[in-house]
């Protein structure tokens, strides 16, 4: 399989990256490379085994209904580009 | 028969809160109305390194939901995380399960004590558990250059569950909707508050229209975010026509070149739905398993564990009501509408009573008229199940008769006392046969008029006799006096 430009175009957009001409034809050939390593894992025999949800095998790992200590909302907040008293400010959401 | 040349066809995806005490994946609180940003921690506002970590109670409380609807529970399921951008998602994307949901293939009962719908099974495709995300808060005084985030919703556990496009009309969905509701409530599942964004409606809606060449479907509309029964049925109104007229214009169907599936809100002041975003394709929210959350297999016995602990659902205690104590399906609509407290509290009236539809009409006229002028709960109102029984037994019994007992009611609730001492203290006694008798004599022989008419055939012309009796002695039952002065006069 390889990767279209429209591909990278596609997906630039949905992870709301606004990218060049000159970056989206380097990151076609990148992408195309890092898929086509990971597609390595296509030769690799699977007949008769079971697909697997998750790597590991371990399931029904569940904690109590119990609270914990919370951050303060200083340090929730402290990494925030833009912040006021009380939230997190970000550029205005269309359509609200 | 429907004024229009269509069928609505509508199918629901429900979001409810569950109510647990903390988040899905961490220790948070889920409290409501909390000041912005202080229910929040490194896993749920998806700082590196956090991990999250299923919360027990949040499952359990899904299963016994979808155990309710009937759905089929595998018993292997998973998470996946759905990939999108929005400024209140701070991970990025919603934990969420995409192809293995925790249950599937169920169905609600719904059914209309005014008959304007005949019962259905609305199917239940899946109901899945998810998390939550946060809320963008407007601020008008920074005018519109930022939207503000609050994240304490961020994490808090959801059931989305979604209907088969089953439903027919307004009147269905609001019944499946109320159902829904009363079932999650009646299970301890949810509060559903709407007000506090606890049941959240989006409404898939379209509509096949009767032409001479058969069904035509037009492209379904999803109206996002309802959240109130009233918007909900004013926006499924105002999509069907929409969606005619815009057939009528411009002829495009469902599966034409071109057409999607839009999504649209609802603008309740204006009364109109708006075009938002296109949908996005279901791949492009890249769902791929979460390698943070291990999945989780539910054995058979698991299941047939929580279903035997259910408690009695809204469904099974109307219709016992309706076998047990002989009431209607509207009475016991009524009562069941009302929560679990005001259902025990009948059957207490009605053991006491020992006249199950006499104490349906206290419960669903008086009890709740009070209810609702006082603006109380069941646990304010002031008399006691044993109580209101022992007035109804005394009705029951023909001790009083009944705008008398209304009096005695009234003064009962107002001085939190028993039938016997409101009656004491209101004068109220049953007039005993040879007094009764004394009087109607005393008022047939001062009104010949009325003897005439009642001769001449009018035999409603008695009851002009029934207010004088009652100004002789108010306790004089209203039945009695007309029969006994018929008599009188019919003897004349
Ligand atoms: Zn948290």
């Amino acid at each position: 399989m390889s990767l279209t430009r429209a591909d990278v175009e596609k997906v630039s957009l949905l992870g709301r990256l606004l990218l060049s001409d000159a970056e989206l034809d380097t990151m076609t050939t990148q992408l195309t490379r890092v898929v086509g390593y990971v597609e390595q894992l296509g030769e690799v025999n699977t007949d008769g085994i079971e697909p697997m949800a998750h790597a590991v095998e371990m399931h029904n790992v569940f904690r109590d209904d119990a609270l914990a200590a919370s951050l303060t909302r200083d340090a929730a907040l402290a990494n925030a580009p833009k912040r006021d008293s009380e939230c997190y400010r970000v550029p205005a959401v269309l359509g609200e | 028969m429907p004024d229009h040349p269509y069928d609505l066809i509508v199918g629901l995806e429900t979001h409810v809160q569950l109510l647990t005490d903390s988040k899905l994946f961490c220790g948070c609180s889920t409290a409501f109305g909390a000041p912005p940003n202080t229910q929040t921690c490194p896993v749920c506002i998806g700082l590196p390194g956090s991990l999250p970590v299923m919360n027990r109670e949040a499952f359990r409380l899904g299963l016994v939901a979808a155990i309710a609807l009937n759905c089929e529970i595998p018993q292997f399921t998973k998470w996946d995380r759905k990939q999108y951008y929005y400024p209140d998602l701070p991970k990025g994307y919603q934990i969420s399960q995409y192809d293995l949901p925790m249950s599937q293939k169920g169905w609600l009962e719904i059914s209309d004590p005014k008959g304007r719908f005949a019962a259905k099974k609305v199917g239940i495709i899946r109901a899945h558990l998810e998390e939550d995300a946060g809320k963008s808060l407007h601020d008008e005084a920074a005018g519109k250059a930022d939207s503000r985030i609050d994240l304490n919703r961020t994490g808090t556990p959801l059931l989305e569950i979604v209907s088969a496009p089953d439903i027919r009309s307004t009147e269905e969905t609001r019944a499946y909707l109320t159902e829904l509701k009363l079932l999650l409530t009646y299970l301890n599942v949810s509060d559903c508050n709407m007000q506090e964004g606890s049941l959240r409606v989006d409404a898939n809606v379209n509509i096949h229209i009767h032409t001479p060449q058969g069904k035509i479907a037009t492209p379904i509309v999803e109206i996002k975010n309802l959240n109130s029964f009233r918007f909900i049925e004013r926006a499924l109104a105002y999509e069907a026509k929409r969606q005619f007229d815009a057939w009528q214009e411009t002829g495009r169907k469902m599966g034409d070149p071109g057409t999607f599936k839009q999504t649209r809100g609802w603008d309740d002041a204006e009364g109109v739905t708006f075009s938002q975003r296109e949908k996005e394709e279901s791949s492009d929210y890249r769902y791929f398993p979460d390698p943070d959350l291990c999945p989780v297999r539910t054995p058979t016995a698991e299941v047939q564990k929580v279903r035997g602990g259910l408690a009695e659902l809204p469904a099974a205690i109307r219709h016992r009501l309706e076998k047990s104590h002989g009431i209607t399906p509207y009475d016991s609509d009524v009562i069941v509408a009302q929560g679990r407290p005001l259902v025990d509290y009948y059957e207490e009236v009605a053991r006491i009573g020992g006249d199950g539809k006499k104490a349906a009409n206290w419960v669903t006229q008086e009890l709740l008229r009070v209810l609702n002028e006082r603006n109380w709960s069941l646990a304010q109102f002031p008399l006691t199940a044993a109580a209101l029984g022992e007035l109804v037994k005394l009705v029951v019994a023909g001790e009083i008769e009944i705008t008398r007992a209304k009096e005695v009611f009234n003064d009962m609730v107002a001085h939190k006392r028993s039938a016997g001492e409101s009656m004491a203290a209101l004068g109220i006694a049953k007039v005993d046969t040879s007094e009764l008798e004394a009087i109607c004599r005393e008022i047939v022989a001062a009104n010949p008029k009325i003897v005439a008419d009642v001769k001449a055939g009018k035999q409603q012309a008695v009851g002009a006799l029934v207010g004088q009796a009652k100004k002789k002695n108010p306790n004089a039952n209203p039945n009695d006096v007309r029969r006994i002065c018929l008599e009188i006069i019919g003897g004349m």
